[in-house]
């Protein structure tokens, strides 16, 4: 199993719903979110191209979060999904350094905190809230070791590029371009 | 005109713009804990080549700071942490591939190797700080008394004098990783830039060793030893120079990250610290000096030991603000 998320800039319009969603699923503490939105305009005027984003934490397949991580708290479950276990995690900011999206976060109770890829719902056979909330189903989520997953061929027939690939995290978070 | 303009939605604490993770408590360290390598590794190296009394201050004397430091070391790092009750977990495990989980078990070593050291050389002390700061001797002479009441803690002494020479070639080894873990555990970040290099920790092993050599200078009382570690700290300064000049040589001619991270530091925004700060006040103003000295002209010691010292401070606060300064853009 490989999950991961494709995220279609031809089709956000920067609602913020699924910020909203992932906070409320997660009980995330105000000021702070999992997920985000991010504008990009580039070009010459009247030429100008504007992308809009959801971003959040890619769930990449090479860590490097995972790796300085001093105790362990860190950690990749079943899926490849990125972890924190809160009682193992001291605060270091080892973590949060090492991501090339600071996707990362301190929570006021000391850990650090992150997008989970919801894997409550996940393995509940669900999909992630700020899915089954984005109202132009911009976000797919699903397994990419299943060829017959909508997100496979949606990354089979469209393009695609990820965010910092040189960076050498191999990133699971799509944007469709 | 081209236009760039990108709109971040989130405005987090300690993330946004920037991310400003770590602050005063870790370069604070570095410095700390590159100073107390530094002293250690003078002390077991002039003891292990029998020059105990040609570099009194080095083998005797100095080495008092090192636990002190380390001490006051490990209480920043403490405080850098947000869940500070969790800090043994640190101890639960070791991840070879994390330089803080291999380096907080480094500090577990060095810590009481580092208390040990100094009270082999109690008598010294008292010696030194006699007509210097009484406070110091009236202490060191409880200690003394409090070591001579037990029986069981005059044997251990007995015996670690007995095995100073094994003690010393484990501090010389472990003071060498502690001084270039200092600079591994930031060039291990690869998601910032500027850290990513692998440079760091030979330059903040030497720029560590130097500012212990300007310590024992300025603490040396015999004027051999201080002019001996006068031409070390130059040997030093000119290594850094060097260091620093590959570092940049390396960023500048790297992927557009390290380019970038280059940049911060050639023209952007800590140009002027890092130019006039650590390299002008730190490096070049305490060689011109100590080059003066030795020459034969009268300059007090304590002017370029106290500015290798600070150099070696700001060098550590810089680099660990810029290089949360430097990210991947991707846009």
């Amino acid at each position: 199993m490989r999950y991961a998320m494709a995220m279609d800039t031809k089709k956000c319009v920067g609602c913020a719903d699924c910020v909203v969603a992932c906070q409320t699923e997660n009980n995330v503490p105000e000021g702070y979110c999992r997920d985000w939105i991010v504008e990009n305009v580039d070009g010459t005027y009247p030429l100008l191209d504007l992308e809009i984003r959801s971003e959040r934490c890619n769930h990449c397949e090479d860590t490097p979060c995972v790796r300085t991580c001093p105790t362990g708290a860190s950690h990749v479950i079943e899926g490849g999904i990125v972890k924190v276990t809160h009682e193992e995690c001291i605060g270091c900011g080892a973590c949060i350094e090492s991501c090339p999206y600071d996707a990362r976060y301190f929570h006021p109770d000391g850990y650090v905190d992150k997008c989970t890829f919801c894997d409550h719902r996940v393995e509940a056979g669900d999909t992630t809230a700020c899915v089954s909330v984005c109202p132009t189903e911009a976000l797919t989520f699903g397994d990419l070791d299943d060829s017959e997953s909508p997100i496979t061929k949606l990354l089979k027939t469209r393009k695609w590029k990820v965010n910092a690939e040189e960076a050498g995290t191999k990133p699971q978070v799509y944007f469709l371009t | 005109m081209k236009e760039r303009l990108f709109t971040s939605g989130r405005d987090m604490l300690n993330i946004d713009p920037v991310v400003n993770a770590w602050h005063w408590e870790i370069p604070a360290y570095l410095f700390l804990g590159g100073l107390a390598a530094g002293l250690v590794f003078f002390a077991s190296f002039y003891y292990l080549r029998g020059k105990e009394d040609q570099m009194p201050t080095a083998v005797k004397i100095a080495p008092f700071i090192a636990p002190i430091a380390i001490v006051l070391g490990l209480i920043f790092l403490l405080l850098d942490l947000k869940h500070k009750l969790y800090f043994w977990q640190l101890y639960t495990t070791i991840r070879l591939d994390s330089p803080m989980s291999w380096g907080a078990w480094t500090l577990g070593v060095v810590m009481p190797l580092s208390v040990i050291w100094p009270l082999l050389y109690l008598d010294d002390l008292k010696k030194y700080f006699w007509n210097r700061n009484i406070v110091i001797y009236e202490i060191i002479d409880w200690l003394e008394k409090l070591i001579n009441d037990f029986d069981f803690t005059k044997t251990i002494m007995g015996w670690f004098k007995e095995n100073q020479k094994a003690i010393a070639w484990a501090n010389i080894i472990l003071s060498v990783i502690l001084g270039v873990y200092t600079g591994i555990l930031l060039s291990a970040f690869n998601a910032r830039p500027l850290w990513n290099t692998a440079i760091l920790g030979p330059l903040f092993l030497t720029s560590g060793i130097s500012t212990a050599a300007a310590t024992i200078m300025w603490m040396a009382y015999d004027h051999y030893e201080k002019v001996r570690f006068s031409r070390i700290d130059l040997w030093l300064i000119a290594v850094e120079l060097f260091l620093i000049t590959h570092m940049f040589m390396g960023l500048s001619s790297g992927t557009s990250a390290s380019m970038d991270a280059a940049a911060l530091f050639l023209g952007g925004p800590y140009t002027v610290v890092f130019w006039v700060g650590v390299v002008g006040m730190g490096l070049l103003f305490p060689a011109v000096l100590e080059s003066m000295e030795l020459l034969g002209y009268k300059v007090p010691i304590a002017i370029p030991a106290f500015f290798i010292i600070l150099g070696g401070a700001i060098f550590r606060f810089v680099m660990v603000d810029a290089g949360q300064f430097s990210k991947y853009f991707f846009q």
